[in-house]
């Protein structure tokens, strides 16, 4: 019976939690994807570039309140820092919606017009960031490191599996259960909310309806700048802020909102634990746990895993070309022509 | 003005706004020029070498955008399997590696393609959805771990075999040039793949999933050692021009250079180049020739038809999406061809080079300030941009000494601004873009009106 609770308790440290951190930090860039989808109707490139903007700009002030000595004691700083973030962030999608996009919505242009300009955008962002901070990795965690750590875990139980679980990992969670029940009450209960979802749903409809497109457009903006400096900083926080890995967190972004429907916010959420759960159950090599289940004495031969780390992205391409070739739109039904 | 003679002004003013292609083409050529004299003519030419690659691969992106307005956001992955080829074609077969483990990767190879077939067999014959899929999912999960039961002791042994030289299979000694055809074929199957998968759903589906499979193919090559060494790298691919070595040990050259009154060594290396400028060069003339003829074709009409308007072309009878894989899984050739072109001139192989910046997004902006749409503009566009994304480098780091000049040496912001002046290179060439679409949509040389 130990060995059971011991072989769950594996799992839970190396797969749950991990997972469902990351899972959360996707489903927030995700969303992001998908609200520039549903009310811009093209799929923003970008995307990875503001989240690593809004991540670096946190850096940048968390790196000022230290100087200063401010602190948020068993917390990160970055916590405090990122108000700064998602508003700086925030102002940066407007500006560049109003230098660039506007000009192609007033025009009328196709959307691949949109996606080749999303792409030269990403580029422009991608070297200002590095211009500004440089490639390197940088951590900026502090505060108490551990909420729960593998010793109290096994002095409490007596396993002789531990279980840890990060500040940043509860971070992770809370702040994005607290942000998308803001969002979900947002778009559901106020005005402004209700007017971007009708105007995501039918165009012509809600601007005979007296909907502003220009304010729609705008606050669309305002709230995917500030929830990517959040899922930015957040993945920074929980491993570590690096300019080009948010060039590679495209596809599972991008797998995620596509999974739970293009312009769907429920599905784009549902979508990142999707990809996040399947990256890391699906790379994961089972010999200890196994070992667990198994007879006494005994251990599988091999690692027992289904795809090397190597090629975990693969795992997101692969979740994309399953939901393209049975259900385009999306499981929660997006758009998709 | 009624018997049609316009006032000089209108007509200087219409060539200053529109140089010919001839003008624009001379422009650049005396922009290589000025590099021979001022650097070397070495350097003038190493850049006409990379010059006349990159205007293979716009080539390539232009059929695709151009002509059908495609978007493919994984140039990358389709050059870097012409890399591949030129390993596979070129080098030698490592026989102790295929005696090791040939026939351990061959047999998970077909077994692998069998279970796919057996998959499409149980798709055919299962009626019932909820079976079907269940039965779909089981055949390739059954065929997956087979296959790998087979692929992974074999790996292992072709990788034991010498690693610090070989460690793979090896290709099939055959002259590299061949590769630049295997190149273009290893490159539409994989555009094919992603094109069945993505074409006919929204545009931006093909963009994701290009990115996806460019992205996958490169980690795939990094990884995967027993085929072409993985990071470890191949070096030394054999080449389709002579040696610099065995030049200066010919009689005849040494004689040739003294009559010249230059140094054998700088001989040498010119010599080289410009056969692989003779090389590249027929190529392009090739492509070029074929992607001319093809857009004055009936084809080349039914592919701009369905581009500005795909309800009427559909509503004509034209099969929208069969069209649009047709010139997906054609650029990609190009592109690959090109790939294959460029693992030739590097001689050497390095999957880590590919990097999306240098290989998706600097293509992209060579069509678009080109001109998306026209075969010259974007060759020109690939000859342009190329030039200066080369020598933005010195260019850069000497603006930034002169604006940084008034701080002190040792300030660290200067030294800041010094080391960053690389990525502004990036900044530079995205905007680029940006201003090119916004002000100049059709770029240097515009489609032309048919």
């Amino acid at each position: 019976m130990e060995d059971v609770v011991n072989a769950v308790v594996l799992v839970t440290n190396f797969l749950v939690v991990p997972a469902t951190a990351y899972g959360c930090q996707l489903a927030l860039g995700a969303l992001g994807v998908t609200l520039v989808y549903g009310v811009l109707r093209f799929s923003n490139f970008a995307q990875g570039e503001t989240m690593s903007f809004g991540a670096m700009v946190t850096i940048l002030f968390t790196w000022l309140l230290q100087s200063w000595g401010v602190g948020l004691g068993p917390l990160p700083t970055a916590l405090l820092a990122l108000p700064v973030g998602m508003g700086v962030t925030a102002g940066l999608c407007l500006l560049t919606d109003r230098w660039v996009f506007r000009f192609y919505r007033r025009t009328k242009a196709q959307p691949v017009i949109f996606l080749v300009v999303s792409v030269g955008l990403m580029f422009v962002m991608n070297g200002f960031i590095r211009f500004v901070i440089g490639p390197a990795d940088r951590v900026f965690t502090d505060g108490t490191r551990f909420l729960l750590t593998v010793r109290e875990f096994k002095a409490f139980t007596g396993l002789s599996e531990g279980l840890a679980i990060k500040t940043t990992q509860t971070l992770s969670l809370v702040v994005a259960v607290v942000l998308v029940v803001l969002l979900f009450w947002f778009l559901e209960k106020t005005r402004t909310g209700k007017s971007m979802r009708a105007y995501s749903d039918n165009e012509d409809l809600a601007l005979l309806s007296g909907v502003s497109p220009e304010k729609v457009v705008a606050v669309t903006w305002l709230i995917v700048g500030a929830l990517a400096a959040v899922a930015g900083t957040l993945y920074g926080l929980d491993k570590s802020y690096k300019p080009f890995t948010f060039l590679s967190l495209l596809l599972p972004i991008f797998a995620a909102a596509i999974v739970g429907g293009l312009g769907n916010p429920l599905g784009a959420i549902v979508g990142g634990f999707v990809v996040a759960f399947s990256e890391v159950f699906l790379t994961y090599p089972y010999r200890k746990f196994l070992a667990y289940l198994g007879p006494e004495g005994w251990r599988p031969d091999g690692l027992v895993q289904f795809l090397s780390t190597d090629y975990k992205f693969a795992i997101s391409f692969f979740i994309l070309v399953v939901v393209l070739l049975v259900k385009p739109t999306g499981v929660f039904s997006g758009k998709s022509s | 003005m009624s018997d049609g003679v316009e006032p000089l002004s209108v007509r200087l003013g219409r060539t200053l706004r529109r140089p010919g292609k001839t003008a624009l083409f001379a422009a650049m050529a005396a922009l290589i020029c000025i590099v021979g004299l001022a650097q070397s003519w070495s350097l003038a030419l190493a850049i006409l070498n990379l010059c006349l690659i990159s205007a293979i691969m716009t080539l390539g992106v232009n059929i695709q955008w151009g002509y059908a307005g495609l978007f493919n956001a994984g140039v990358m992955g389709f050059a870097a399997l012409g890399g591949l080829a030129g390993v596979l074609v070129a080098m030698p077969p490592v026989t102790a590696a295929w005696r090791a483990g040939g026939a351990g990767v061959l047999s998970a190879l077909v077994l692998a393609s069998l279970a796919t077939v057996a998959a499409v067999v149980v798709y055919r014959r299962i009626r019932h959805p909820a079976y079907r899929r269940t039965a779909v999912a089981l055949v390739v999960v059954a065929g997956y771990f087979a296959a790998r039961a087979l692929f992974e002791p074999a790996v292992r042994a072709i990788e034991a075999v010498d690693p610090s030289v070989t460690g793979y299979l090896g290709g099939f000694g055959l002259p590299i040039v061949l590769s630049w055809f295997v190149g273009g074929a290893l490159a539409a199957g994989a555009a094919w793949a992603a094109g069945k998968i993505s074409l006919g759903l929204r545009a931006d589906y093909l963009a994701i999933a290009t990115l996806g499979i460019s992205e996958i193919i490169v980690a795939f090559l990094k990884y995967e050692e027993w085929l072409a060494r993985g990071v470890k790298n191949v070096f030394g691919l054999p080449r389709p021009v002579p040696y610099e070595v065995d030049l200066q040990n010919a009689a005849w050259f040494q004689e040739w250079a003294a009559s010249l009154g230059v140094s054998q060594v700088d001989l040498s290396s010119i010599v080289v180049k410009l056969c692989y400028a003779g090389l590249f060069a027929l190529v392009l003339v090739v492509l070029m020739w074929l992607s001319e003829a093809a857009l004055r074709a009936p084809w080349g009409r039914m592919m701009r038809a369905i581009r500005d308007n795909e309800t009427a072309a559909e509503a004509m009878g034209k099969d929208v999406t069969a069209r649009h894989l047709q010139v997906f899984v054609l650029g990609s050739a190009v592109i690959g061809i090109a790939g294959a072109m460029l693992a030739t001139l590097d001689g050497q192989f390095t999957p880590t080079t590919y990097h999306p910046l240098r290989f998706t997004f600097l293509i992209w902006v060579m069509v678009i300030v080109g001109g998306s749409g026209n075969n010259w503009g974007a060759v020109l566009g690939g000859f342009v941009v190329w030039y200066f994304w080369v020598e933005a480098e010195p260019m850069g780091l000497w603006l930034m000494d002169f604006i940084t000049s008034p701080l002190s040496a040792d300030s660290p912001v200067r030294s800041h601004l010094m080391e960053s002046a690389a990525h502004m290179r990036l900044v530079v060439m995205g905007l680029l873009l940006l201003l090119v679409l916004r002000f100049a949509p059709g770029g240097l040389i515009p489609e032309e009106r048919r």
